[in-house]
């Protein structure tokens, strides 16, 4: 908003504008800028600083360098494993979000169903109003009765329903935007409807499946409540809850162990998002003319 | 190859449109047919449903002496290329080009042999690797002309084939596309809504309208003798001119003038008259013929439109030559040429006959 009315003012179409008030004006955005950017900058900067610095603390400074803090992070035998389930768990889940979705987002997309925009509408409502949290205790009971309480399969299910609606909803407005003569050159040249799938639908829809895939990871990877909920188990328990567990002796927080743990924690997702990106790229390339 | 014959055809759509409305056309083997008619008109529908796109309701399709109506349309050997050529844009050239054969599991070797020679006879040589994208419109549109001649289709079906070039190219390509028809001896089928493309590039056309075909016939037959005035409207680059006339003892009146009445039409009473702007000569205003004064003069290149007030508020356009060209608000007369005079039933529209 303030960049916009900044703008409008200092327009060149005016020269009279590039006064006294117009430097205050542009000086004072730019201080307001600086400050939102070192608000998002400090917690980067304590991640990179404070793993390496022989007296961590909450403040993000020059460390004094020392690779100690790993050594003792990886002594804590619920470290690697953590991250083991945590890659298990989101890696279960975000292809079972991405299969599903896909699948579904093809047939709602090219099917014509009676009252299918309604429907979808209420499913991503219901999805967004009736939250993960409310929905707690009769997901644990179900799990409970399944029998999938410490199972990581099983969570991952449950991650992955939850992710599905809207999944399906972004999808499906992707697959929208693909328009339907690749598919029906297809089919004139003789492909069966599973060859249509795989030959055309799928790698024209690859941008949009890899930002679902890269979605519902980071969504999945940010979980905490229900792996805390139904874990119970700590050799089964993924990263995020690992995290809150990371305590010192005297059951305050070990602040020697967390800065280590929070960057570990953090690379897998960055890593993800700049594979996809340079393979797959978020990006539709033409093909089709008019 | 093979010709299609469609008999009493209907495509209903689920909202209850009648796209087709029982229709009957045969279009011979090795035709180059056009479907031409206003948006809406049915005709995209009908190549559809040609192509198993679409499903038929009533009716039968029969390509090649076999019956094709209720076929998928990877059953029936037919090839599409699409309005916006629906290249796969995640495929080269080549892996687009052999597609058909890919789908039949051809092995790769044949796939890129077949490849390399249709891009040859569709000058795309040094084309093959790149992605569709990289191309100009009309290099994408020989690609998907390639990957349907690659099919070995009987019957090759164009939607609105020239209506996504620019217009020096639509020239180009509307004269390489009669050629390698002409070469490839295939039975073609086009959609086009443009009436000098099917005038250019048929053999045959059927002028359709509202689901039904008005007049099939060679590109002379309708544009000479259009078999009522909705065709005749149509079709030529300037309207035809239709004006209501009458016919009586001394011969015809229209627009405040007399002409001689066609020989053979002793029917007399009102009566719709078509003369092509093409097929009217300007003289001074002393001769017979259709008297008004010049009022828009519209420069058309090698010859000029020029637009006539007439008696009765009629507004008559005549073609001449550039040099001919009258002043605006000189008074002229409009006689046709011999022979070139349409004379359509004022209710129903329909041409009469005159020998």
């Amino acid at each position: 908003m303030t960049a916009e009315t900044t703008t409008r003012t200092a327009s060149p179409v005016v020269p009279a504008g590039f006064g006294p008030a117009w430097m205050l004006r542009r000086i004072g955005f730019y201080v307001l800028i600086a400050v939102i950017m070192v608000f998002f900058a400090i917690p980067m900067l304590w991640l990179v600083s404070e793993p390496f610095d022989a007296n961590p603390g909450l403040t993000a400074h020059w460390p004094q360098w020392t690779l100690g803090n790993f050594a003792k992070t990886f002594r804590n035998p619920n470290v690697l494993p953590s991250l083991a389930n945590s890659l298990i768990l989101c890696g279960v889940a975000t292809v079972i979000t991405a299969a599903f979705a896909a699948l579904a987002a093809y047939a709602l997309s090219r099917v014509r169903i009676p009252g299918r925009d309604v429907l979808l509408y209420i499913l991503l409502l219901m999805s967004s109003v009736v939250t993960g949290t409310a929905a707690m205790v009769p997901i644990f009971i179900l799990m409970d009765q399944l029998g999938l309480i410490n199972s990581l399969y099983g969570t991952a299910v449950v991650l992955a329903g939850g992710l599905l609606p809207a999944a399906i909803f972004m999808l499906k407005d992707f697959v929208d935007g693909v328009p339907k003569s690749y598919e029906e050159s297809a089919r004139v040249f003789g492909a069966s409807p599973g060859q249509v799938l795989w030959h055309v639908v799928l790698p024209i829809s690859r941008p949009g499946i890899a930002t679902i895939l890269v979605w519902a990871f980071v969504n999945a990877w940010g979980n905490f409540l229900l792996p805390f909920l139904v874990l119970q188990d700590s050799s089964k328990q993924p990263a995020a809850v690992i995290l809150h567990t990371l305590q010192n002796d005297g059951g305050g927080a070990d602040l020697t162990t967390i800065p280590v743990f929070s960057l570990l924690y953090s690379i897998p997702v960055v890593v993800l998002y700049l594979v996809v990106s340079r393979r797959y790229g978020f990006r539709f390339y033409g093909g089709i003319k008019g | 190859m093979a010709g299609i014959d469609i008999d009493a055809l209907s495509t209903v759509y689920p909202n209850g449109v009648r796209a087709v409305d029982r229709l009957d056309v045969d279009i011979a083997d090795g035709e180059f047919f056009a479907l031409l008619g206003p948006s809406g008109c049915g005709k995209t529908t009908l190549l559809r449903t040609i192509a198993g796109l679409e499903q038929a309701s009533e009716g039968r399709i029969d390509i090649g002496g076999r019956e094709v109506t209720r076929l998928d349309p990877g059953k029936r050997n037919v090839a599409m290329v699409f309005q916006d050529y629906a290249l796969f844009p995640h495929m080269t050239v080549a892996d687009n080009i052999a597609y058909p054969l890919r789908v039949r599991r051809e092995p790769k070797d044949k796939r890129r042999a077949v490849a390399e020679s249709t891009s040859g006879e569709l000058s795309l040589d040094g084309l093959l690797d790149r992605r569709p994208g990289q191309l100009s419109g009309g290099q994408q549109q020989r690609v998907a002309l390639a990957r349907a001649i690659a099919m070995g289709a009987d019957v090759l079906l164009l939607d609105e084939p020239l209506s996504n070039l620019d217009a020096r190219l639509r020239l180009e390509a509307r004269t390489f596309l009669k050629r390698l028809q002409r070469d490839l001896k295939l039975t073609t089928v086009f959609v086009t809504h443009d009436q000098g493309e099917a005038l250019a590039l048929a053999d045959r056309i059927a002028v359709m309208s509202a689901g039904k075909i008005r007049q099939v016939g060679t590109p002379r037959e309708v544009f000479q003798r259009p078999a009522d005035t909705f065709v005749a409207n149509f079709i030529g680059s300037t309207p035809m001119n239709l004006l209501d006339g009458e016919l009586t003892a001394e011969g015809l009146r229209v627009a405040g003038g007399l002409l001689p009445a066609p020989a053979g039409q002793d029917d007399h009473g009102p009566i719709t008259v078509g003369i092509r702007p093409e097929y009217l000569r300007l003289s001074d205003k002393s001769s017979t013929g259709i008297a008004g004064t010049v009022s828009i003069v519209e420069n058309l290149g090698v010859s000029t439109l020029v637009i006539l007030d007439c008696a009765d508020g009629v507004q008559l356009g005549v073609t001449v030559a550039e040099q001919e060209e009258p002043q605006v608000g000189e008074q002229v007369c409009a006689a046709p040429e011999e022979g070139r005079l349409l004379l359509f039933d004022a209710g129903s529209g329909a041409l009469r006959r005159t020998d």
